[in-house]
């Protein structure tokens, strides 16, 4: 990490979500530093998904809140926060399928971009340039997560490990200060593993903090600065791996003792 | 893409250009009513590729289309009619057509945003029911629609002391109205043709697509799906209103019957046998959905006199039973649509593979 004092990117203020009688995250307050990589961690049903899709909009928190970047998050917003900067992926990967890898990119471009519906139909020389340039910054996107050979398949046709590395690039596009990674190392096997693990140091190095939610503790602890515990929908510890894993809770938690 | 047309392609563009330029002389051959059945045929192009920008890209089932068409019928029947006593011009009444239309389009819209599939088709097929309901009934107190009885008289397409409407001599040839309203429908479907193309390829129209792919994807990389979807209905009530206004000139008549149920399903019918979001697909289908059934009524009596020598079945059932079968098949055999966009075909070749696996 750099020497200067690591400023805060995202707070978390209490977050509470419940479903019914199942309260899936109870006052969860945890603090993201700009360009560290932080690690969410957790049994099944923790409420690490919860807590990921009531920060990018897709629910609303029943109470607490973010600060991203010093501003408030829009509750229920989900496009506000990806123009904020909050980009995700998804665990299930969900992709354009009928789309190609290419488009796919493309539109993650959106929010960076403006042509809307007269600039398309008139095709002046402006949306024309946008449209070169969105092209060109998806194609670099696609050379950069290695699956530029594959830009004119459709997605759903991609291998799996070639779809993650397409929702990244994705979620790239749209420029993020903020990458949330939701189990990207699922299903994978230990070199598709090791490549992530490349691909996701390259993407902090070039400037970007990254959120990982993961099940593969050993990806988690090698490759995360501070890693937050989430148990029952409620925060065990938030530290740096080598104190989190001689935690006797975080032990408990997953031994389930 | 390349500034100068190859050979092969300008040779091609001539083609289309005189078949289309000559069409209508063929066709008044056979009487003017061909030429008619002509205009309709691309009038249905035209709301049909309208139709293709909610239903094809944007993926909403929409069964109330015909509802925009009716409001800008309408609105050109109101306000260049002796019912009112308005005969405004045409850059003006097209324009507040398609703007109510849009009005209309977005109120639609807005409440049904969080429906999707079979529920958001039930909403919009009441909202096609209301508008002509309203039709229908707004005689009284104020007579604002003349009520089922409609409105006449109604003012043709002219611009400026041209009018669209009777013969007249252009270059030594006699143009009917039916005729130049031809030139004007397709002068018309080509300019939607290009702004459906444009749309198409645009970052709108990947938004669109991601829409339709994927809802909550599409929100997670920042498309404001609310606005983007209202945009689409917004743009393709306009087309409608437009078609609706056109429509009115050219009948010189309008009311409610003409806004069925049934005229939406038909126009809906369109984009999906030819290929729903694939634009050459969706011209074919409309084409061949407002030929057909014209050629199978004057075709069927005839071909039944000439085979039994008397009228078995009465032509205007056989007509419609013939062109239910038509519909059947082409659904049976080409799930795609007739003219599929490439990546449709597969997409639903491969389904077909995945359950023969």
């Amino acid at each position: 990490m750099s020497a200067n004092v690591p400023t805060t990117l995202l707070e978390a203020k209490a977050v509470a979500k419940h479903f019914g009688g199942v309260k899936a995250l109870r006052d969860v307050s945890l603090t993201i530093r700009r360009g560290e990589i932080y690690g969410l961690i957790g049994p099944n049903g923790a409420g690490k998904t919860t807590f990921f899709n009531c920060m990018t909009g897709l629910y609303v928190p029943d109470g607490g809140g973010f600060v991203f970047d010093g501003v408030p998050l829009v509750a229920d917003a989900p496009h506000q926060a990806a123009e904020r900067g909050i980009a995700r992926t998804f665990q299930n990967i969900r992709l354009f399928g009928n789309m190609t890898a290419l488009e796919n990119v493309m539109v993650g471009r959106h929010v960076r971009t403006r042509a809307g519906v007269l600039g398309a139909m008139l095709n002046n020389a402006a949306t024309r340039a946008e449209e070169a340039a969105i092209r060109q910054r998806a194609m670099d996107l696609l050379h950069y997560v290695r699956i530029e050979d594959r830009a004119d398949d459709l997605a759903k046709n991609l291998s799996y490990g070639d779809q993650r590395r397409l929702e990244i690039a994705r979620a790239l596009a749209s420029e993020p200060k903020l990458l949330c990674l939701d189990e990207p190392a699922a299903g994978m096997n230990a070199t598709e593993t090791a490549e992530l693990r490349e691909l996701i140091e390259g993407i902090r190095r070039d400037g970007t903090t990254i959120l990982l939610i993961e099940h593969d503790v050993k990806l988690v602890m090698g490759l995360c600065d501070r890693v937050a515990v989430l148990d029952y929908g409620a925060l065990v510890i938030e530290d740096v791996p080598a104190v989190v894993q001689k935690d006797q809770r975080v032990i408990e938690a997953y031994l389930g003792a | 893409m390349n500034k100068w047309l190859s050979p092969r392609s300008a040779f091609g563009i001539t083609l289309i250009v005189v078949a289309l330029l000559g069409l209508p002389f063929v066709a008044a051959m056979g009487g003017q009513a061909w030429v008619r059945i002509l205009d309709f045929a691309i009038l249905y192009v035209f709301l049909a590729l309208g139709l293709n920008i909610v239903v094809g890209f944007a993926g909403l089932l929409d069964l109330g289309y015909i509802a925009f068409y009716a409001v800008g019928a309408y609105a050109w029947a109101l306000l260049a009619s002796p019912h009112f006593g308005l005969h405004l011009p045409i850059w003006v009444i097209l324009p507040i057509g398609a703007g109510l239309a849009c009005i209309a389009g977005v109120l639609l819209g807005s409440p049904t945003l969080k429906l999707r599939g079979d529920y958001l088709a039930i909403v919009t097929l009441g909202f096609g029911e209301i508008v002509r309901i309203f039709m229908n009934n707004l005689n009284a107190p104020v007579n604002i629609t003349n009520g089922p009885q409609g409105i006449t008289l109604i003012d043709p397409v002219a611009f400026g002391g041209f009018k669209f409407s009777g013969t007249t001599q252009v270059f030594g040839y006699a143009l009917t109205g039916p005729m130049k309203y031809y030139y004007l429908l397709v002068a018309l479907a080509i300019l939607v043709i290009i702004i459906n193309l444009r749309l198409q390829h645009s970052r709108i129209g990947r938004a669109w697509q991601a829409i339709r792919e994927d809802e909550i994807a599409a929100k997670a990389v920042g498309i404001n799906t609310r606005n983007i979807k209202l945009l689409a209905f917004a743009m393709g009530a306009s087309f409608g209103g437009i078609a609706g206004g056109v429509f009115a000139a050219m009948q010189g008549f309008v009311s409610p019957e003409s806004f069925s149920l049934m005229e939406s399903i038909m126009i809906l019918a369109m984009v999906v046998l030819g290929g729903m979001g694939h634009i050459p697909g969706v011209i074919l289908g409309a084409v061949l959905l407002s030929i057909l059934p014209e050629a199978l009524r004057y075709g069927v009596g005839p071909a039944q006199m000439a085979l039994f020598g008397k009228q078995l079945v009465d032509p205007e059932s056989l007509r419609m039973l013939v062109f239910g079968l038509a519909l059947v098949l082409v659904m049976r055999f080409k799930p795609a649509g007739l003219w599929p966009s490439p990546e449709r075909k597969r997409e639903l070749g491969e389904k077909r593979m995945e359950v023969a696996k």
